[in-house]
This record gives structure tokens, C-alpha cells and sequence, in this order.
């Protein structure tokens, strides 16, 4: 028995016989006569075209279908072609033309400096072996269904073609942005990344667990029957879980808990239904800022968070204000050298130390609140007068907007529970709802670091943090405003039926987590 | 009758001109007649908008601009389209 570790992209378990996938055999063909080899170019591109064609016809969702539009949009490209042509010209048989122009466009993407560019690599190289594969008179090598596919890398069509049920994915080159990961993941395949191909040798059954990261290799009858019992529970879950992805959330006995959802952006929900969640009672402004080196405008925003509202279509959606500082530094915001950033000039802390972005920010937020149900959340507020200062900030951006012309609402501004002052004294905010972010105050109401690994058992959700969550919900519901919970903690199985019996009734949790949450919901 | 058009717009996208957002804007400059190119200042260097394998190598970032010039029967329409789908982010109109 072998173990190798490597990075999960795609969670799941899977069992079955080792299938190494060999790099492309080098063909070889006869070379025929110029207009022979022109045509033997000419019909594998048309025979690849109408494949990619057939597969395009069958993806199952927008991933899916940008990769093949890709490949296709690049073999009706003469820039590409035109070169193969030259080479058959200049004496070359079809397939090492082929081979010669694409080489030429491959070495351009893996000499690139951007991780996205040189990811396409591997489009180029699919597009490469179909047409290759076409000019030898066969299609590529079958993939076998149940297998733990263990590969350098993988062609994202080959991915498309393989009836991936009850297999799983290892590759020693892709990263967790490359097309296949994304694949693997919208598909359920388990798949595991940098794992060193070359220590495979002489195995022949495999266990890849992509929960904890590990490839096992011809398992011993202990670890087989540990993995089996695993594997049963995971499955068991998943089914169990999936029949309450689609329905409303209630308790045993029939009380309704709604489940929104933490997104960062647009992009975490494209795939997802409106339908399965209650809105999205979290949504992280700070990607916007990250990664850049200017900060994004009120367009762009703007932009931004009206494609969330769309994909709400009427459902609430909570938007928090910047919080950057912390563990989410800003180059040229967040202050550099703080002795301690989570007790520091954070959150609206921050903000209201440069208005001028806070500015831009409430202005695209009150445009995006016309005719919406959005709700704007201000995070690390410790006194009311930061909740004041916001609102009259909000309420001047409106009166700009509405000066010019330019049509605009004032949405309900709400503030993040996190420091333990403002938690203990929620009466004192003019807050249209409260949402407890537990991680922060955890760590607060613990002192313990969130990111220190030897005190995990110390920043716990203990009586004393579970007794202001109880307090807060009992204000929340005399004074009928919304109180929900936007930590961690509520994706957590573990604690769901806690924190329903300090009396929280909304609950947003990470998208993955959203059947489990709801089939915990069921049982309590 | 032959025109001449230009224009400039703003690349949005998170990734800029990556995969996706290169061939819808190569499809839908192969639908017009006019020779369209583009480049990063109304200087050029010039790129042919339909030729995917030459956008792509021009990889052009998020927030760069992206300056439009065509010439042929169509080139004002085109010069349109194609800034309407960069400001819309390279989704499909709906």
C-alpha cells in the first residue's frame, strides 16, 4: 500500500482500477502528394469541427459550452490553419504540419506570464490531438468508466466525452482555475491535482479520497473497508441531503428557517437556482478591490451588483460595505505594519477614514437598489455614531444621485454583530436588521486568534457567545427586526441546533453547504 | 457606400479579453463585412477583431481600452455592436 497526497479541486470519494492515461502516441503517416495531404488536413479539421460540434450540442451548462465555442471558434480560424497549409506546401505530410503550427501557438500560451493564459494550453493541446487523432483514422483512446483517471493533464473535450460516473480525476500538472477542475466540479468528479504520476508503477487498484487530499494505491483489506464505510456514509449524506437542496427549510416541526447564502460575486452564483435559496444574506464587496491596481469605479459596481439583484429576481440580497483590514489587506487602503489588524483600522473603521471610496460605494449601491430588494450591511460597527455617519453618508449619495438625475433609492442599512460591545448593546443602533458575524465574534469573545491552528479548541461557540446570540434574537423579535447569522458557524451541521434555539430563524451559509444545512434544519 | 468608423470602450471583464469574451466578440465582428480592427490607442498596433488566435494574443487586460477603427459598408454598425458588447460584458443581448 502506497499513499500519495495532492491538492483537492473536486471533493468527493471514489474507488476503482488505476487507468494512466498515456501522452499522445506520435503518428505516423505516409506522405502523399501535396493536394493529398491538403485534403487529409482539410477533412480531420471538418471531422473534428462536426465532433466539437456534437459536443457542443451536449454541454450542460455555460463552462462547458465557452470551452468548446473556444476550440471551435480557433479551428475556423485561418491564423491558425494557414501555417499548416504553408507547411504542407513547403513539403511537410499533414500531420507533422499540424503538429509544427500548432506547437507554434501552444509554446506562446505556456510562455506566458498570466496562470489563465498558460491554462489554455490545454484547450490547444485538446484541439491538437482531435485533429491529430482524425489524420491516423481513429479517434482518441476511450477513457474507462469507473476508473481513477490518473493523467500529466487532461483535454477539457476528453473530460466532456467521459462518462465520469463513480470515477475520479488525478493530474500532475492542472491547477484548481484549469477547465477540468471547473468541469470536475459542476460534474460532482471527485479529482486531485499535483499528484507525482511518476510513482505509480507496478499498482493497479486505487482509493482517491479528494475530502482529505490523499491517493492510496493497492489498500491493504483494513483501509479498504474503512474507505468503503466512508465512502457509504459520504453517498448516504449527499442523497440524503440533495432531497431538501430544492424545497424551503423547516424544522421537524414545521417552522420556517430561512437560508440565504455568503456569495464574493456574480460569478459564485451562475450556477446556482434562485429558487433553492431565500436570497443572499451576505455578499463580500472586497473582491472587487483585490487583485487590482486601482479601485473599481461606480460603473463597475454598479454593473456588478445589479446582475446579483438580477439573479435575485426579487428576493432580498444583503450587500456589506468594503471590509477590508484584518486578514484582508488592500494595497494603497489597508494600513501596512499594524502591531494587531484585526483590532485595528478595519471594517467601517476604514471606511469612514476615506470617504471618498465609501462615496462611490453608497452611490452605486442606492442606483442598484432601484426597484430591488437590496439591503446594505456595514460591517465592524462598535458605535452608533459609525452607523449615524454611514446613514447620513448613504443619504447624501441618494440627494447627489436624484440632483443630477440619476434615479436612485435608499436601500435599508443594516449593521454586522461582530465586536462584542455592539452585540451587547444592539438597542443603541438605528439598524434595520443585525447580522451576527460569528467568526470575528467568536474570536473576540474568545481572544483567540482565528488563524492560530493550536486554539481551536479554545475559540469555540461557547455558552457565553451562545447567551448574546439569544439576547440579540429576543430584541430582534420585540422590536420586529430581522436578526440572522452570516458566519461560519451556520455551514457547520454541528451547530445548527444551537443556534435555532437562541432563536435565529435566518441563516447564510457558504453555497456547498446549503442541502446539509437544510437537511440539519429537518431533523431539529 | 464605404464608411469609416471608430470608436473606444473599456474592457470590464474580471479576466479581460480571456476565451469566452474573445469569441463572442470574434462572432460577432464575422457578421459584418467591414474589415474591423482593434488596438490599444488610435494608433494602433492594430489587431483583426476576427481572428481569434490574434485577439488572444493581444491579451488584453481587465480596465485596458480598447480602441475600434473599420472600414467598409458596414463599419459604423459595427463599430457599435461591437462597443455595446464590451459595455455589456460580453453577454449575450437578451
Amino acid at each position: 500500500m502506497v499513499t500519495l497526497t495532492g491538492t483537492p479541486v473536486a471533493p468527493g470519494l471514489a474507488v476503482g482500477p488505476l487507468a494512466r492515461l498515456a501522452a499522445t502516441a506520435q503518428v505516423a503517416r505516409p506522405c502523399g502528394s501535396r493536394a493529398e495531404e491538403r485534403d487529409a488536413l482539410a477533412a480531420a479539421i471538418g471531422a473534428a469541427q462536426e465532433e466539437l460540434a456534437v459536443l457542443l450540442a451536449r454541454t450542460g451548462n455555460a463552462d462547458e459550452e465557452g470551452i468548446v465555442a473556444f476550440q471551435i471558434a480557433l479551428l475556423e480560424d485561418e491564423e491558425l490553419t494557414n501555417p499548416a497549409y504553408a507547411a504542407i506546401d513547403a513539403g511537410k505530410a499533414a500531420d507533422a504540419a499540424w503538429r509544427a503550427a500548432m506547437d507554434l501557438q501552444i509554446d506562446d500560451y505556456q510562455s506566458s506570464d498570466s496562470e489563465y493564459f498558460r491554462a489554455r494550453t490545454a484547450d490547444l493541446r485538446d484541439l491538437f490531438e482531435r485533429v491529430l487523432g482524425q489524420l491516423a483514422g481513429n479517434g482518441v483512446e476511450a477513457i474507462p468508466q469507473g476508473a481513477i483517471v490518473v493523467a500529466d493533464d487532461l483535454a477539457p473535450s476528453r473530460f466532456l466525452a467521459t462518462d465520469w460516473s463513480n470515477g475520479g480525476l488525478v493530474l500532475h500538472r492542472a491547477g484548481a482555475t484549469s477547465h477540468v477542475a471547473i468541469l470536475a466540479r459542476a460534474r460532482g468528479v471527485p479529482m486531485l491535482v499535483g499528484v507525482d504520476a511518476t510513482k505509480l508503477d507496478g499498482h493497479s487498484q486505487a482509493l482517491l479520497d479528494a475530502q482529505n487530499g490523499l491517493l492510496i494505491l493497492d489498500p491493504d483489506p483494513a483501509t479498504r473497508r474503512a474507505f468503503d464505510r466512508q465512502r457509504t456514509t459520504y453517498a448516504l449524506q449527499q442523497v440524503a441531503d440533495a432531497r431538501y437542496l430544492a424545497t424551503e427549510a423547516r424544522t421537524s416541526s414545521g417552522e420556517r428557517i430561512r437560508v440565504m447564502i455568503n456569495v464574493a460575486g456574480p460569478d459564485d452564483v451562475e450556477s446556482l437556482d434562485p429558487a433553492h435559496v431565500d436570497g443572499i444574506g451576505l455578499v463580500r464587496t472586497e473582491f472587487l478591490f483585490h487583485g487590482r491596481d486601482r479601485l473599481p469605479d461606480e460603473e463597475e459596481q454598479y454593473r456588478v451588483y445589479r446582475r446579483l439583484m438580477e439573479w435575485a429576481a426579487g428576493k432580498p440580497v444583503t450587500i456589506r460595505t468594503l471590509d477590508a483590514g484584518g486578514d484582508k489587506p488592500i494595497p494603497g487602503l489597508t494600513r501596512e505594519h499594524e502591531t494587531n489588524p484585526f483590532l485595528g483600522v478595519r471594517g467601517v473603521r476604514l471606511s469612514l477614514r476615506h470617504p471618498q471610496v465609501l462615496n462611490v460605494q453608497l452611490r452605486a449601491l442606492a442606483r442598484a437598489a432601484v426597484g430591488t430588494n437590496l439591503k446594505v450591511m456595514i460591517p465592524m460597527v462598535t458605535l452608533p455614531q459609525e452607523l449615524e455617519r454611514c446613514r447620513a453618508m448613504l443619504a447624501h449619495a441618494v440627494e447627489q444621485l436624484a440632483a443630477q438625475g440619476t434615479p436612485a433609492a435608499t436601500p435599508p442599512l443594516g449593521m454586522m454583530v461582530e465586536v462584542p460591545a455592539a452585540a451587547l448593546a444592539v438597542e443603541e443602533f438605528e439598524a434595520a436588521f443585525y447580522s451576527v458575524g460569528s467568526n470575528d465574534l467568536i474570536q473576540y469573545l474568545s481572544a483567540a486568534s482565528r488563524d492560530e491552528p493550536e486554539l481551536t479548541s479554545v475559540a469555540l461557540p461557547g455558552t457565553g457567545f451562545l447567551r448574546v446570540i439569544r439576547a440579540i434574537c429576543e430584541y430582534g423579535n420585540r422590536e420586529g427586526r430581522e436578526v440572522s447569522l452570516c458566519g461560519d458557524l451556520a455551514s457547520d451541521p454541528r451547530h445548527i441546533p444551537a443556534l435555532l434555539d437562541c432563536g435565529l430563524r435566518t441563516l447564510s451559509v457558504a453555497p456547498a453547504a446549503l442541502a446539509a444545512v437544510k437537511a440539519t434544519i429537518a431533523k431539529c | 457606400m464605404t464608411q469609416n468608423a471608430k470608436g473606444v470602450v473599456r474592457v470590464l471583464h474580471e479576466v479581460g479579453l480571456h476565451a469566452r469574451p474573445s469569441v463572442r466578440l470574434t462572432q460577432l465582428a464575422k457578421s459584418f463585412s467591414s474589415r474591423i480592427e482593434f488596438g490599444p490607442s488610435d494608433e494602433g498596433p492594430w489587431t483583426d477583431v476576427k481572428s481569434i488566435v490574434k485577439v488572444m494574443k493581444t491579451k488584453t487586460p481587465k480596465d485596458a481600452l480598447l480602441h475600434f477603427r473599420a472600414e467598409g459598408t458596414d463599419a459604423q454598425a459595427a463599430v457599435s455592436a461591437l462597443i455595446a458588447l464590451v459595455e455589456r460584458d460580453f453577454e449575450t443581448e437578451t
